[in-house]
């Protein structure tokens, strides 16, 4: 049997049945990753006698009766700015390169809890700011549809992870598209949840009012199953909302019917990738089709998005980073002559190009003077374009439109333009900034056989109407992996 | 002829808030303790923690300035101020500039029998740092974090006081206030309460300010007046000079009476302040607002009056009873068990407070129970021991807080109400001191007292005084 190519909840199963071991799976997943990471790049690192040994010890709690989950004993993969005790958590930069946390995060121990087999740290853009996993310290991570081209940022390594089958499922983190995006770009599925429905505890930090914590995974199914783990309330996050509605599996229902789903026009404008509309105008058929109701309208305020959540995300990610600074751990430079050439010699040795180039744009954006001009102004969009969201709620449940303008670039060649690169997550930015859930589902291929996402948006908390229109357009697909994963012939 | 120039300072107060865990995670904050013991993630800003707001430091806040007549604000909020130093972990504190939880409270103070009231422009809550220790030996520094994440509060006058005195006592009374609250126990030389002193001057009648300097490192009331002294000379020689004074922070040295300058304002750094992302807004609601202002204590002024009216007690005493919230407490204590009032403050005012000297305490360490003075007083009316025994039990009862009835006991203190061993005592001392004898029947009154004193030797000062006195007489 070709474990890799299950499903996690198809893997569980077979455990909870006794077709498999959880030493059977991790060995599958462990082996997969042995033979293809060095072409891909997905993981920081991999702790193969952890994972093992960890194994034995779930199973015998499964055996035990101790683990009844849908989880238990499934390998998984962790984003590598998810703190986890013991293991190194660098967030992809030389400046953490030695950084091992004595806590885990929040999300990681809900996991642990329900018995999934944590396999490696997954590779990102640097602190999560990239769209294309191409910042990482630890070189840049392929899309395994084609290795020439980036897996979307910043979890490209959880997506491409998934995508190549070197695990079944993982956690991303999403501040502006960084869930979406790569699963949009490597053809799985993944979920940017609602702020404030998963603990932030132990995820370190970019734009903390954006930050979340969601899942990347082969199907609807999957993500539902690890959402409802890692979504429960945590009183060591203040943000942190305490609404004991997460049994977000119940909503995995083949049925639309009724839903009033929005397309809004200004989405559908110029710089989109005519395919990619074709392939989200065709969902939105294959909708309508089961019983949604499907209309245009104008949501409004999507050109002030982009520069809004630039200056907001920068600006909190200016402060959040001013802790790496050499003192208590992490990278410091190896001569200086005194406290203040020691913090701009490790920090400027320790951060690369965009990591700085956005704390210089954040400090700038709060300093005195500025700060009104820029910062004060950005909340106030913020601001709108929740309001825009809210209205459109009103008469929608959910809101839909492609993920990204593009499908996956090639490698190297976003890094050279940024604003080009900031301009490719005008889709997803909005969902941050109002602090609602997303989906990205796959709904397609371009001429080159790149995969596309479709995103349904839906109101705050509301993540069931999303998943459960996901899954209801999932089941007129069957699930692709791409030409070189089928090849291996696993 | 010099001109006449007028004072004019304010004063920024930090009050290191008594609650038992700190502001944003569950770490003690017991004073002292080995290095970076009482830390966690949270408090030494690892990544990825995140701050939890203890609700009881907003609530001593804002108790502090219903105090100090503040409005409150209802929906306030924590910010970041952004800097680098290796004493503060996130290299940002977490303090409040924008919507600070106090504002536009006044405090009345009185010097020299004139009243007057310095305005409170507002109160903040921040978190402590942790501090520095510099290894001379290996040449290279130490960071403890146990402080950090302590609690504070700031506490910003508008700039209304025109004197030292003015400012001791704007300090007094607030430190009194805060006690009372029971908020902290505001001492300067343990840091728990700092003041740092902006002062400028100008010429007497002017109505515009001058350049402000802000003096640091005041560890004591005596330091603040010296500093506030040698600044405002300091000013004044710059004006009179034809110089200027500059905006600076200037740090006091009080062992050489001198202060230099640390940082102009043209160093001054921007702190690039901006709302706190991790914490939500705080909304004080009308209920919450409300049972703080229930559990609000009696203030000073309020017990003066009261103690005058109840219990018409002199001022004196009403001034050194109600000097600290401990000495009122053990005060009204006695009076619920049934003491006199004028007995307890007599023995709080003398015997107490000669202990407190003796041992070079302050009012807040006095360890005793009110109860074991009552109970000491009460013996006392019961005639159960004499003065002298009295006295020397609540040395006892000061030191260790004994039980006075059980060492009495113990000690064999009691006094000896044999009429039979004290008739003979009295025979002896008679037939003993001839002399003394003959000179009180001489009219020589003094005598009778060296003849009691023979008798309380030999009674082991066990006897009541007034007892022997009235027997010696009768024998006589």
């Amino acid at each position: 049997m070709d474990i890799m190519s299950l499903t996690a909840v198809e893997i569980g199963r077979k455990i909870k049945a006794r077709e498999i071991s959880v030493v059977d799976a991790t060995k599958a997943c462990i082996d997969s990753i042995e033979k293809y990471d060095k072409e891909y790049n997905c993981f920081v690192s991999v702790d193969k006698e952890a994972a093992l040994a960890n194994a034995e010890l779930v199973q015998k709690r499964i055996d035990a009766g101790e683990l009844t989950g849908p989880l238990a004993g499934v390998p998984i993969a962790i984003k590598d700015n998810m703190c986890m005790e013991g293991v190194l958590t660098s967030c992809s930069s030389k400046i953490l390169s030695n950084f091992v946390p004595t806590y885990s995060s929040d999300a990681v121990l809900k996991l642990i809890e329900a018995g999934a087999v944590i396999v490696g740290k997954t590779n990102m853009d640097e602190f999560a700011m990239g769209s294309t996993t191409e910042t990482s310290y630890y070189g840049p991570t392929k899309n395994p549809w084609d290795i020439n081209k980036v897996p979307g940022g910043s979890s490209g390594g959880s997506a491409a992870a998934v995508a190549a089958e070197e695990v079944p499922c993982a956690l991303g983190s999403d501040t502006g598209g960084s869930i979406r995006q790569p699963a949009s770009f490597c053809g799985v599925t993944g979920i940017k949840p609602t702020y404030g429905r998963v603990s932030r505890y132990g995820l370190i930090a970019y734009g903390s009012s954006l930050d979340q914590i969601g899942p990347i995974a082969k199907d609807v199914t999957d993500c539902a199953t690890l959402l409802e783990i890692i979504s429960q309330y945590d009183p060591k996050d203040s943000t942190s909302v305490n609404r004991g509605d997460n049994d977000f599996t119940s909503a995995l229902v083949d049925d639309v019917k009724g839903i009033k789903i929005g397309l809004p026009r200004d989405y559908f404008t110029e710089g989109l990738d005519p395919q990619i509309k074709e392939a989200v105008y065709k969902a939105a058929e294959v909708l309508k089709s089961k019983g949604a109701i499907v209309e245009e309208f104008d949501l409004g305020m999507v050109e002030y998005a982009i520069p809004a959540y630039y200056i907001i995300a920068s600006a909190e990610a200016s402060s959040n980073l001013e802790r790496f600074d050499g003192v208590k751990y992490g990278y410091r430079t190896e001569e200086y002559t005194d406290l203040h050439n020691m913090y701009k010699k490790s920090r400027s040795e320790g951060f690369g190009t965009e990591v700085k180039r956005r704390i210089m744009l954040g400090s700038f954006v709060l300093s005195s003077g500025y700060y009104d001009a820029y910062y004060v102004k950005a909340l106030k969009t913020k601001a709108l374009i929740k309001q825009a969201y809210d209205k459109a709620f009103e008469k929608y449940d959910i809101i839909m439109g492609p993920v990204a303008p593009t499908t996956a670039l090639k490698l190297g060649e976003s890094l050279s333009d940024p604003i080009k690169m900031y301009l490719g997550d005008v889709y997803t930015v909005p969902v941050n900034l109002a602090g609602l859930p997303g989906i990205s589902v796959p709904c397609g291929y371009d001429s080159d056989g790149m995969p596309i996402g479709l995103q349904m948006v839906g109101n705050a908390f509301d993540e069931k109407t999303i998943i459960r229109a996901a899954y209801a357009y999932e089941q007129t697909r069957t699930y692709s992996r791409p030409a070189g994963v089928s090849e291996r012939g696993l | 002829m010099g001109k006449a120039y007028e004072t004019v300072i304010g004063l920024e107060v930090h009050v290191e808030l008594a609650t038992k865990t700190k502001i944003f995670c569950g770490c003690s904050t017991q004073f002292g303790g080995e290095p970076n013991t009482h830390t966690c993630p949270v408090c030494t800003g690892m990544p990825g923690s995140l701050p939890v707001l203890n609700k009881a430091v907003v609530e001593k806040a804002i108790s502090v300035g219903l105090a100090t007549n503040c409005d409150i604000t209802r929906n306030c909020k924590f910010d970041r101020k952004n800097y680098f130093y290796p004493d503060n972990p996130q290299n940002y504190q977490i303090s409040q500039l924008y919507y600070p939880i106090c504002r536009n409270g006044k405090v009345e103070i009185e010097v020299d029998g004139k009243k007057k009231y310095v305005r409170i422009h507002e109160i903040h809550m921040e978190e402590d740092a942790g501090k520095l220790v510099h290894d001379p030996y290996t040449d290279s520094s130490l960071v403890d974090f146990n402080r950090s994440g302590v609690p504070l509060i700031e506490i910003v006058s508008e700039p209304d006081m025109r004197s030292a005195e003015e400012v001791i006592a704007y300090l007094e009374k607030l430190r009194l206030i805060i006690q009372y609250l029971g908020a902290s126990d505001c001492k300067l030389n343990e840091g728990s309460m700092r003041a740092d002193v902006n002062l400028s001057v100008r010429e007497v009648g002017s109505e515009e300010f001058g350049t402000r300097t802000e003096t640091k490192n005041l560890n004591s009331f005596k330091a603040i007046a010296r500093a506030i002294e040698n600044e405002r000379e300091r000013q004044i020689d710059i004006i009179e000079s034809g110089g200027k004074v500059i905006q600076e922070t200037r740090r006091w040295d009080d062992s050489k009476e001198y202060s230099y300058a640390m940082r102009s304002k043209e160093d001054a750094q921007d702190y690039r302040y901006f709302p706190d992302p991790d914490l939500v807004p705080i909304n004080i609601s009308d209920e919450w607002l409300e049972e703080i202002r229930n559990r609000q204590p009696e203030f000073r002024d309020e017990k003066r009056a009261r103690y005058k009216e109840e219990y018409q007690l002199p001022e004196y005493d009403i001034d050194i009873i109600t000097n600290t919230k401990k000495m009122a407490d053990i005060f009204e204590e006695m009076i619920s068990l049934g003491v006199q009032p004028k007995k307890a403050s007599n023995w709080l005012m003398v015997e107490t407070m000669r202990l407190m000297k003796e041992h070079q305490m302050d009012a807040d360490e006095i360890s005793f129970s009110a109860k074991n003075l009552a109970t000491l007083i009460r013996m006392t009316d019961e005639k159960k021991i004499n003065g002298s025994v009295a006295k020397e039990v609540f040395e006892k009862i000061f030191t260790d807080d004994i039980e006075p009835e059980a060492y009495v006991n113990e000690h064999g203190l009691a006094t000896v109400n044999d009429e039979g061993a004290l008739k003979q005592a009295c025979d002896e001392a008679i037939a003993n001191n001839p002399k003394a004898v003959d000179d009180y029947k001489n009219g020589k009154e003094k005598a009778l007292g060296a003849l009691v004193g023979q008798v309380m030797k030999a009674m082991k000062g066990k006897a009541d005084p007034a007892s022997v006195n009235k027997m010696l007489r009768e024998l006589l």
